[in-house]
């Protein structure tokens, strides 16, 4: 017995050297270099300034309106205190969730727009590439540095609003909503990287970090802000007069209008956080009133929400796995020369 | 040149239709200082970027320590360190932790990294920046810590493009001196790319002239001024002070000598080509001539020479 875990350790240490486990060594160094550098920058410091001030002020404000919000017994969320707090505000502000949907884009587009061309014009990019390093574990780390930045932040983020909450109102927190208070983090979590790789693949096309960077923000910028425009623009025409037109085919059009507004990530996060914090949201799209009908106004499942908004979810996540693939595949077979 | 530990056959690069290199071949042998010598462009670079794995070629091979860097280039890239011409550092990070990170991408233990990481610096003579971050370093010392970083990994082999440049002509004696050192006490392999052959002269064992992605010669420089000899027949020198001959006056002088070539007069110093050894007679019909003459050069072939020969063949042909 002892021999074998003798021979055990032995093959353990061998293998060290070579692959210690499933993440390599050179990973491992790479990615704490990046979160060393990212949270030492001022970059960092001032988003996350940003982002605890908007946590705080949206949170405070759905807490001064705590006691209304549970006592509305119309409300058949009600009973879920801490989704609440995430959703709830007297729209002075907008609530956290809303928020993010602007911030989100903002995180991962400051955390990776200089990922590559910075190291390029720094001249660390060769001296990087030069080393006994597979390229795609620099691309991973890059992407992954980050994330888990954003992981932590997110997650204490939340931790500290469920902590405050059961302090000062002194009700226990709801299993599910644990669970979907957790598909929350995770969702927004994939937005950031949706933005992130994004940013990452910008970077490595354009040599300069400001052009990547303003690329960036355009799109972002596009996305948020024209995209519906465009979309109302280009399709309101063709509408014809509601009066004119059976239930059905006017219902058609605005499933039409929805759907084209999906193409825009931010829809989609939008579409998706809203459904899991929202255990009450049945469908995303208009809801007849046939379809109402008999319906009991109660929350769903988490399970069912997740349902919903399962084709929101994999689109953002292809998308992000799209600009992610896009930038292996320009970097790898790229010459790198100063 | 038994067991060469870079060995370059055909290698070839194509930017679009632009030969970059074409047809490299090059045997170095372990424990040598190659210098690769050529005008920018001539595609130093290119062949560096192609021995590491870097960038593919269109054609040929190049085996380093015994590994195909195309099919292999992880294997080189552990057993050679390169020094990139433009060599930049993390300049939120000070000396030590930029030679530490690189250190540990090569999978030594933190503990040990630091240790030899300050060895190193010691080396290099930047013990008193050890804990300066590097965007206070001058030119000079990141090439210093690029070295360090270099060595770091207990290479076999170094690459060093364009070492010298930038840095003032003391520190380029200091630093060609530190490779050379390095080089013989650790029995390393350099190669160094540069296009001064001044510099680079003293410490190659043998030095390549690259123009335009061909290797026009190699051989040690001792070699290469002889041929040229050869080739070019005898130059000399004169300086003339306060010259009052007009160069077709000195021509008409010059060509009465047997074995003359041409003649070239230019600040009032004349260079004479000749297929024979004619400075004593150039000396004294100059001399009757009247010509103020303050200085002889024999036979003045010196690297300058070398290096316009085989950089003009280079313009001719373009």
């Amino acid at each position: 017995m002892e021999k074998k875990i003798s021979i055990f350790k032995s093959n353990n240490t061998t293998n060290k050297e070579s692959n210690s486990s499933f993440i390599p060594i050179a990973m491992k160094v790479l990615i704490k270099k990046e979160i060393t550098s990212h949270i030492r920058s001022w970059r960092f410091i001032i988003l996350l300034a940003l982002i605890v001030l908007t946590f705080g002020a949206s949170l405070f404000v759905s807490f001064s309106g705590l006691k209304d919000t549970i006592n509305n017994a119309q409300d058949p969320d009600s009973t879920f205190v801490y989704l609440k707090l995430l959703t709830t505000s007297d729209n002075s502000i907008p609530p956290f969730h809303v928020f993010l949907n602007f911030l989100a884009p903002l995180l991962g587009i400051a955390l990776g727009f200089d990922a590559i061309n910075s190291e390029h014009n720094g001249g660390t990019l060769t001296r990087l590439v030069a080393q006994p390093i597979y390229r795609d574990n620099l691309l991973l780390a890059k992407f992954f540095a980050p994330l888990i930045i954003v992981s932590v932040l997110f997650t204490s983020l939340v931790m500290l609003m469920i902590g405050a909450g059961i302090m000062s109102t002194g009700i226990h927190i709801e299993f599910q909503e644990v669970v979907r208070i957790i598909g929350f983090i995770a969702v927004s979590i994939i937005y950031v990287a949706f933005w992130l790789s994004l940013a990452i693949l910008l970077s490595i096309i354009f040599r300069q970090g400001a052009t990547s960077a303003m690329t960036a923000i355009g799109i972002w910028l596009f996305f948020t802000i024209f995209f519906p425009i465009v979309i109302n623009f280009i399709v309101r025409p063709f509408i014809p007069n509601p009066n004119y037109i059976s239930e059905q085919e006017y219902l058609a059009w605005h499933e039409l209008i929805l759907n084209l507004m999906r193409l825009s990530p931010s829809q989609l996060y939008t579409d998706a956080t809203t459904s899991i914090l929202m255990p009450s949201v049945r469908s995303l799209g208009p809801v007849s009133m046939e379809q109402m009908v008999a319906a009991i106004p109660s929350p769903l499942s988490f399970k069912d929400s997740l349902m919903i908004v399962w084709p929101q979810l994999t689109g953002i996540t292809a998308a992000m796995m799209v600009c992610f693939a896009l930038s292996y595949f320009v970097f790898m077979r790229r010459e790198i020369r100063c | 040149m038994n067991n060469p530990i870079i060995q370059l056959k055909d290698l070839s690069k194509c930017y679009g239709t632009k030969k970059a290199v074409d047809k490299l071949n090059l045997h170095i042998a372990s424990g040598e200082i190659f210098g690769l010598l050529g005008p920018n462009g001539a595609g130093k670079t290119t062949s560096i970027l192609m021995m590491l794995g870097l960038t593919e070629p269109t054609e040929g091979t190049a085996t380093v320590c015994g590994y195909d860097a195309t099919r292999n280039p992880l294997e080189v890239k552990k057993l050679v360190g390169y020094l990139p011409d433009n060599v930049g550092f993390y300049p939120d990070m000070t000396a030590l932790e930029n030679l530490c990170f690189i250190a540990q991408i090569n999978g030594i233990e933190e503990q040990e990294a630091k240790k030899s990481a300050i060895e190193l610096l010691q080396t290099v003579g930047l013990t008193h920046a050890t804990n300066n971050k590097t965007n206070t370093f001058s030119r000079g010392m990141k090439q210093r810590l690029g070295l360090a970083e270099v060595l770091i990994k207990k290479p076999q082999v170094v690459i060093l493009d364009e070492p010298t440049l930038g840095i003032d002509p003391s520190g380029v004696n200091e630093f060609l001196e530190l490779i050379q050192k390095l080089s013989r006490e650790q029995n390393l392999t350099v190669l160094m790319s540069s296009h001064h052959l001044h510099q680079v002269q003293r410490v190659c064992d043998r030095v390549g002239i690259f123009v335009d992605g061909k290797m026009i010669v190699e051989g040690p420089i001792e070699t290469l001024a002889h041929q040229l000899q050869l080739n070019e027949g005898f130059k000399t020198i004169i300086q003339l002070d306060n010259n009052k001959l007009s160069s077709s006056d000195i021509t008409a002088v010059l060509s009465e000598i047997s074995g003359y070539k041409s003649c070239e007069l230019q600040n009032d110093i004349l260079s004479i080509y000749s297929d024979l050894d004619i400075t004593a007679d150039a000396v004294k019909l100059l001399v009757h001539k009247n010509a103020n003459i303050i200085s002889v050069q024999r036979n003045g072939y010196s690297l300058d020479d070398i290096y316009a020969k085989y950089f003009e063949n280079q313009t001719v042909k373009m």
